[in-house]
């Protein structure tokens, strides 16, 4: 065929070489990727789940920053043995508001999407400082510099309205409110009521039992939110999809 | 291009392509690299229609066999459910108390408990069972709720000073720093101790003996032997869940210890919580 003989017109340009082969790659993007942002399937409409609270979203940044996720995946996979082990298998909508998301399969240890009110929080906290006194087999690090290490909310309003910005619906009340959640969450004696009418079903304690608030508060408050926005005891998702 | 050039040497035909005098020689692909290739597209295409794949504009396509990874889990999940379903409905009816050992239903109701043991009641309680420091050790015959089959499993359903159930067990010791002198916490303390360790400071206890009497009794019991109906652990037993030496009871008689234990019958299935109870009464303690 003589166009396919004209080959040596690109191998012999590097801009049209360029250009071709960036033509070609997108074609498999936009295959895959495109049509996820339009399919009114890609994520099921579910009941339940909420932005996280300022605290939580807090916590959720100092388990991706200690790199939680390498050895811990937030997916359980429609299969009966992560079923039977972990709960029900993860549905699209709980891990929308995640950026970054927590997927992933491999497990050097358990699977955490459904994690939260399943331990109490000082079990978490024990756990947290030295994972061995609780699990004597266990091989994961010590987190105990948590405990000393202080937080405040700084920049949590910038927080939330980066969150904001990539498409989590904060409402101009919780990013006003946020510097007060956050404290209120971890206080059970303040008034919290507010915040539970903003962030339905987030656990109010004094997570770590100090009288500071540190990030070992915020993530332990984040692991006791984890897989328990959407009830399953009244939602049943699609049978298939 | 020359196509049909034939190079000399080896007699095979070239592709035309040169490179200062150096030509490259067509050799055909080998055939079975060339069908192996055909036969994925083939295959490839077939899968596509047999299973949901293409991208359409308000879903993608569904496939010929109608397949979907959530229909098979549910699907494995009642085909299990349906070869114990005989078994399950058995260990529901079951008056577990009575149940002998030798059954098949214990048996059964044996490995399921230990495997739910396994995957939610390890982390705290030890993959062994043997608990660790705040959290008991459910090996022995020292209780603090109750060792009974029934009791046991009302726990394991309810859950202790959890916020999820109403039905949890609830108590809470005082926190006694606000209440005590400092003195009278050491005094109490070594009173404590003296229940059942040979070493303590005799006029320090007999001073604590009052103390107690006064503030732990109507909790731990005049003798000092504890009370299921609250929660409240034996004092005189040497079994301690926080640890029994002086500085550990004084942070416990100062500060109050609280214990939670989720409501897992908010988790399990009445016949898991059936089978857990089952197995943590045989490990060694049950009454």
């Amino acid at each position: 065929m003589a166009i396919l003989d004209k080959h040596a017109i690109i191998e012999k340009s590097p801009t049209l070489l360029l250009t071709f082969s960036l033509l070609v790659v997108s074609v498999g993007g936009l295959v895959e990727i495109a049509p996820l942002f339009w399919l009114e399937n890609t994520i099921e409409e579910v009941e339940g789940v909420r932005p996280y609270s300022p605290l939580e979203l807090t916590g959720r940044d100092i388990y991706v920053r200690e790199g939680c996720y390498t050895c811990h995946s937030q997916m359980i996979r429609p299969m009966r043995d992560e079923v039977e082990r972990y709960g029900h298998y993860s549905l699209a909508a709980e891990s929308m508001y995640d950026h970054p998301f927590q997927w992933g399969s491999k497990r050097t240890g358990p699977d955490l999407a459904r994690v939260g009110q399943r331990y109490s929080d000082a079990w978490h906290v024990d756990h947290l400082i030295d994972p061995q006194s609780v699990v004597p087999e266990s091989i994961m690090p010590k987190y105990s510099f948590l405990m000393d290490a202080k937080i405040e909310p700084e920049h949590i309003e910038a927080l939330l309205k980066t969150h904001r910005f990539v498409g989590v619906p904060y409402t101009d009340e919780q990013i006003q409110m946020a510097s007060d959640d956050f404290y209120v969450q971890a206080d059970p004696e303040a008034d919290y009521d507010g915040m539970l009418e903003r962030y339905p079903g987030a656990a109010v304690a004094n997570f770590d039992g100090q009288k500071a608030l540190t990030e070992m508060d915020a993530l332990v408050a984040y692991l006791q939110v984890m897989g328990t926005m959407v009830d399953f005891s009244t939602f049943t998702p699609d049978a298939s999809r | 291009m020359k196509k049909d050039k034939i190079d000399e040497p080896t007699g095979v035909e070239t592709t035309g392509h040169s490179w200062d005098g150096i030509e490259e020689l067509n050799n055909p692909l080998p055939r079975w690299w060339l069908w192996t290739l055909y036969g994925c597209i083939v295959w490839g295409v077939g899968y596509s229609i047999a299973y949901p794949a293409w991208p359409m504009l308000s879903g993608a396509t569904t496939g010929l066999l109608g397949y979907s990874t959530r229909a098979e889990v549910a699907e494995q999940i009642v085909e299990h459910e349906q070869k114990n379903q005989g078994l399950v409905a058995q260990l529901i009816a079951a008056d577990l108390s009575e149940l002998p050992a030798t059954s098949d239903l214990h048996r059964y109701g044996i490995a399921r408990g230990g495997s739910v043991f396994r995957a939610q009641c390890s982390q705290c309680h030890g993959s062994g069972a043997a608990g660790s420091k705040g959290y008991p050790n459910l090996l022995d015959d020292n209780w603090l709720w109750g060792g009974s089959i029934d009791e046991i499993s009302t726990t394991v359903a309810h859950g202790i000073r959890n916020e999820t159930d109403e039905d949890a067990h609830f108590s809470q010791m005082p926190a006694f720093k606000d209440i005590l002198e400092n003195d009278d916490i050491t005094a109490v303390v070594e009173y404590v101790i003296s229940l059942s360790n040979t070493e303590f400071n005799s006029d320090l206890a007999r001073q604590g003996e009052t103390v107690y009497a006064d503030n732990c009794a109507s909790c731990h019991g005049d003798d000092a032997k504890g009370d299921r109906e609250q929660g409240a652990p034996n004092l005189a037993d040497a079994i301690w869940l926080y640890g029994g030496d002086r500085e550990t009871l004084t942070t416990t008689v100062k500060q109050a210890r609280y214990g939670v234990m989720p409501a897992w019958g908010q988790r399990l299935s009445d016949e898991d919580v059936r089978a857990v109870s089952l197995y943590v009464h045989a490990l060694g303690g049950g009454e």
